[in-house]
């Protein structure tokens, strides 16, 4: 165990060589902690661990942080997300270490969705650090024990670092770069954006296998399975950076009624049994949004449970 | 150059509607070149204000006045016989401007008629766009010419974020990726290697966030 950076569930599961598969649980808008634990114990066992987000869609959200020692509390365990945009480097590397003093042991870094796009684009946008220079921090507190000024740790927070990769934003040509960048800074493992446009992501996952980049990181596939066609026609028109592919879209509208979100799952369905073969793809991860209580039923069709004891 | 907006005709209205006599001041600087308070732009205002008061029936005399610059205090010395004739005083400067006049004056009342902006320049006829955060430390030789502290909307140093879509940034279909830009122009000069290494946490203390800021050139403030 000696080697493991955090020894986190998730670091194990994928050190030991299995097909990870991670989900993700939005904190509640407000504090229902009861609301929370009960979409937790649909993803108990299902997931190796369950991503929190941090106020997502710049939407005001109970913390990540909170939400993460809850889930821990549960028997679940979290991957804490933390954005740029909200905290300076003072209050994030605080919260960093009252992360790891709750127990958690993994966190994504990400750069946040502008606060425009949320339900207070009147605050400040604070962006002290970008999301590679903040996986560079967190990679300096666990390993030289150190705060960015240099300063010493009295006790070190042992986190397993990943971070996010989208490879349908633009340019293309710059992303499997930025990617490389990131796992220069100290990322342990990367979620992709949401994967609806295959081919592209077969072009990219070509150029970060020939870059050697799944040897210094694991790559974990991101999926959303789509509910309805309304769902699929706002991601391919008003999320940035999202691509879905027209004859998708058509696909799920062939469905016929009351077929759709069945449509949608056995995409994601014929997804993850593709990654499970594709070269420099260690995992799944899947953001099964507010839609927590099919996750068993996608991870047992997917053929990943039982998830692994380590 | 200081790029500024004029406030709606209505807000200025309120500030001065109990004011008898009123002077505006506009400035050759900054806000003549962006078309927001010069000489043509104080009349215009001194103009609109008459009819907007004339609506509501009320009698309030009004002089124009443009200084030179209002962030100066040799030009705002002109006001000095002037100053004490208005039960209020408009500038129409930058934000600079006003403050400079109360500072100058401080028995006399001084109302800002424009919002402050940006830094930065016209790209079209009627058009300006920011290109400067004033941050202090200059980066944009790093990036070709091109600064994302001040046209990134999340100031990011390190590529452009999962947002950047088809040259767009995420928070407007109007507004260009400046990280799109930077990455398509080291590519097609051959430098895209410039972007590989990690640009480290910038030091903000020359910006803002070091407090208010202040510059002394020793050679000219001791003569």
């Amino acid at each position: 165990m000696s080697d493991m950076k955090a020894g986190s569930n998730l670091e194990k599961v994928l050190k030991a060589g299995h097909f990870a598969f991670t989900g993700e649980c939005g904190p509640p808008k407000g504090a229902n902690v009861e609301h929370l634990k009960e979409k937790v114990a649909h993803l108990k066992g299902m997931v190796d661990s369950v991503n929190v987000t941090d106020n997502q869609t710049a939407v005001v959200r109970m913390s990540s942080w909170a939400a993460s020692a809850i889930m821990v509390q549960e028997g679940v365990e979290p991957n804490f997300q933390m954005v740029c945009r909200d905290r300076n480097r003072l209050a994030m590397m605080s919260d960093i270490l009252g992360v790891y003093a709750m127990g958690i042991r993994n966190m994504l870094c990400l750069s946040g969705d502008h606060q425009r796009f949320g339900n207070h684009p009147q605050a400040k946008n604070v962006y002290d650090i970008d999301s590679i220079q903040l996986i560079a921090m967190v990679k300096m507190m666990r390993d030289e024990g150190q705060f960015m000024n240099g300063e010493e740790i009295d006790e070190s927070p042992r986190l397993f670092i990943g971070a996010a990769s989208n490879p349908f934003a633009d340019p293309f040509e710059y992303r499997v770069h930025r990617l490389a960048k990131k796992i220069a800074a100290g990322a342990d493992f990367i979620q992709t954006q949401c994967i609806y446009n295959m081919d592209k992501f077969r072009d990219f996952m070509k150029m970060a296998v020939d870059m050697g980049l799944h040897e210094k990181c694991y790559i974990l596939a991101g999926v959303t399975p789509m509910k309805s066609v309304g769902m699929a026609r706002y991601m391919a028109k008003s999320v940035p950076g999202m691509d879905v592919p027209e004859s998708l879209i058509k696909r799920l509208k062939d469905a016929g009624k009351g077929k759709v979100a069945e449509e949608g799952i056995k995409f994601a369905l014929e997804q993850i049994e593709e990654f499970k073969e594709m070269e420099g793809v260690a995992g799944v991860h899947l953001m099964a949004i507010e839609w927590e209580h099919r996750v068993p039923e996608i991870a047992e069709r997917a053929g990943v449970l039982p998830r692994p004891e380590v | 150059m200081i790029v500024a907006d004029r406030k709606p005709i209505q807000e200025i209205l309120e500030m001065v509607k109990d004011c008898k006599k009123v002077l505006i001041v506009g400035c050759k600087g900054c806000v003549t070149v962006c078309n927001v308070g010069g000489s043509k732009e104080v009349g215009v205002l001194a103009a609109t204000l008459k009819i907007a008061f004339k609506k509501e029936e009320i009698s309030i005399e009004m002089d124009e006045k443009t200084l030179e610059r209002q962030c100066d205090p040799e030009y705002v010395d002109q006001l000095k016989d002037m100053v004490d004739d208005y039960d209020g005083i408009i500038s129409m400067a930058c934000g600079v401007g006003p403050q400079f006049l109360s500072a100058a004056y401080p028995e006399q009342r001084f109302f800002p008629a424009v919002n402050t902006t940006f830094f930065g320049g016209a790209v079209g006829h009627g058009i300006w766009e920011e290109r400067c955060a004033g941050c202090g430390t200059c980066v944009i030789h790093y990036f070709d010419g091109m600064c994302p502290i001040a046209r990134c909307s999340k100031s990011l140093l390190n590529g452009p974020c999962g947002g950047s879509a088809d040259g767009k940034c995420e928070i407007s279909k109007d507004l260009e990726c400046i990280w799109d830009m930077i990455v398509r122009k080291k590519m097609e000069h051959g430098r895209i290697d410039d972007l590989l290494e990690m640009k480290p946490a910038k030091d903000w203390q020359t910006a803002r966030d070091g407090g208010p800021r202040k510059s002394v050139r020793e050679e000219l403030a001791n003569e």
